[in-house]
């Protein structure tokens, strides 16, 4: 790494070429990133959007979990739902932190989020109506999310990368209690097998759209792509999604809303059908249903919040001054 | 819980109705503190506070767990800790007032966690030494853990009375609106003086002392005034609590209450 060249410095335009182009086939050659080397102004920016907008996506995602801690069924599930909605805050905070080694702050990032100028994965957008939901999240959306992130964690950006195998990590303990929560539905009563199709039905399709649009509607692959950033396309990670998904929800005995699901063949792949975009960019532009209420309880958290770090600001300064006075 | 008391006096196997309420009131107590901390997942003021808030949750809903489990041994009904903590009414729920309240402001929050865990530790610590090593296997575990809550809340309690003219305002609001439900945390009857005469567990009034000369050390550290003497509030060890506990109790239980026999 030493004979990179560091940020800090300004090129001329030659001299940019030359830095681009050594940057370029550094990570052409699965070179990692790190926070002091030079790097292109979009791999920055692209890298502060995208490890932001997956921060976001765990803090916001704290909220249709969390709206069930105090309604679960059990004190075991109870507490298991806890840790995990706890975990969720946790990779909030190491995927804020790889951020500001970006150099962007966590106050700018959260500002953003609550202002609405940065996104955040749409399915929490979607409401938990019942603790069959519980279950679906910790199965689909997390089985989804891992298929995400064990990609990313060949990031050629180091802390991101390095964030992502930590994640990942906790991801597959979620992903498991998740099945678990269904395993137990699915093996219950009338009205508890209903409530799991019916959570299979509703996020079914908001899961497969998870992936983003497919690879030639998709504006940043490409380029995310040839810096290494993302291994696999869209396209790519949503099959092999639906490929290891489809045999678990026959086991589980759910039915996947989809009737042109079928195996093929000649592929050694599933197919599906056709995916309503329309509802995806919709909810993307802020028409789900609890877009607002979730960047609401984060405005509240914020706001009702100030007065405790002003205090804690406010008590260090006068230890600080307690000890210049005692130190004179 | 007086004729329950007075069933359980004399023979070694009249003990059990005592274990059984005393393990309630402190299962109870965890459980119920817990199920309020977890309410403010997601809602803390800052990522770090909400994952405090989370840890010190899950501690007593561990706790929770493990007295319940205990209780129902203790009972020999067969009941477990969920058939104890989903399908009992607020009558028969044996948790101190002071842990229903709800949370508040995080000066309330804090104020009311100072108060209990001053308490639960110095209990725990003196639990320790039970003849009766399950409790006293519990209470090794729970020691620790509320040691760091203690150390937690008192910090944070020093930080909001020693911070801005706001933050001061609202814990001295805290600990004034939180004194009168203290008092219920030390009082001893029937039960306890049977256990603790046979040294099961610690004599609750003698560690009354222990517990106002902490808090008053870390109000003064946070530079609050200590409550004026005041008549206490008392009533959740009988189960006549106020009206926030059914509402808790109703949010609490209502899966299994809905689907009755249900497994999850």
């Amino acid at each position: 790494m030493s004979e990179k060249p560091v940020a800090g410095t300004v090129p001329d335009e030659k001299e940019a070429a030359a830095l681009e182009a050594a940057f370029d086939a550094h990570v052409a050659a699965n070179g990692k990133v790190e926070p002091r080397d030079w790097m292109p102004e979009a791999y920055r920016k692209t890298l502060i959007r995208q490890i932001s907008q997956h921060a976001h996506s765990e803090v916001i995602g704290m909220q249709p979990e969390g709206n069930w801690i105090t309604r679960a069924p059990s004190l075991r599930r109870k507490a298991v739902l806890l840790a995990k909605v706890q975990d969720e805050a946790g990779h909030g905070l190491y995927l804020y932190a790889a951020a500001e080694t970006l150099g962007v702050s966590r106050d700018e990032m959260e500002d953003a989020l609550i202002e609405g100028r940065a996104k955040y994965s749409s399915i929490f957008n979607y409401p938990t109506l019942t603790w069959a939901d519980i279950g679906a999240i910790g199965w689909l959306v997390d089985s989804a999310a891992i298929v995400n992130q064990l990609a990313l964690c060949r990031c050629s950006y180091g802390p991101y990368a390095r964030a992502m195998i930590r994640i990942c990590k906790e991801e597959s303990f979620h992903q498991r209690q998740g099945f678990e929560i269904m395993m137990a539905l699915c093996n219950g009563s009338g009205e508890q097998k209903r409530m799991a199709q019916d959570a299979m039905d509703r996020w079914w399709w908001p899961v497969v759209m998870m992936f983003g649009p497919p690879d030639a509607n998709s504006p940043n692959s490409a380029q995310s792509m040839k810096w290494r950033i993302k291994h696999k396309s869209n396209d790519e990670l949503r099959q092999a999604f639906i490929d290891q998904t489809v045999p678990q929800a026959e086991k589980l005995g759910l039915a996947i809303p989809d009737p042109d699901l079928k195996w093929n063949e000649a592929r050694g792949h599933y197919d599906i059908g056709e995916i309503d975009w329309e509802e995806f960019f919709n909810v993307v532009r802020g028409n789900g249903q609890c877009n607002e209420q979730r960047i609401e309880r984060r405005r509240a958290a914020r706001d009702e919040g100030l007065w405790v770090c002003d205090a804690a600001l406010a008590y260090g300064e006068k230890q600080r001054a307690r000890k210049r006075r005692e130190a004179a | 819980m007086s004729r329950s008391a007075a069933r359980c006096t004399g023979t070694k196997a009249a003990g059990a109705p005592a274990l059984f309420q005393y393990c309630l009131r402190l299962g109870d107590n965890a459980l119920v503190l817990g199920h309020r901390l977890s309410e403010w997942s997601s809602r803390a003021p800052t990522l770090e506070i909400d994952i405090a808030l989370s840890n010190l949750a899950l501690d007593l809903i561990g706790q929770a767990r493990m007295l319940l489990s205990y209780a129902g041994e203790a009972e020999g009904a067969g009941r477990d800790e969920d058939a104890l903590a989903y399908h009992r009414d607020v009558l028969d729920f044996r948790n101190v007032l002071l842990v229903e309240q709800p949370n508040g402001d995080f000066a309330h929050t804090i104020a009311r966690h100072v108060f209990y865990a001053v308490c639960a530790r110095a209990m725990y610590e003196a639990l320790c030494q039970s003849r009766d090593t399950t409790l006293a296997a519990i209470a090794a575990k729970a020691v620790k853990e509320m040691t760091y809550h203690e150390r937690y809340a008192g910090e944070w309690l020093v930080r909001l009375g020693d911070g801005t003219r706001e933050s001061r305002t609202r814990a001295q609001a805290a600990i004034d609106r939180l004194w009168p439900l203290t008092g219920e945390l030390f009082e001893t009857d029937q039960v306890e003086n049977e256990l603790s005469a046979r040294g099961i567990v610690p004599d609750m009034s003698g560690l009354q002392p222990l517990w106002r000369a902490r808090i008053e050390e870390i109000l003064a550290r946070a530079t609050l005034a200590r409550p004026e003497e005041c008549p206490m509030l008392s009533g959740g060890r009988s189960g006549h609590h106020g009206e926030h506990l059914g509402h808790l109790l109703a949010e609490l239980q209502y899966l299994p209450r809905a689907y009755p026999g249900a497994v999850w």
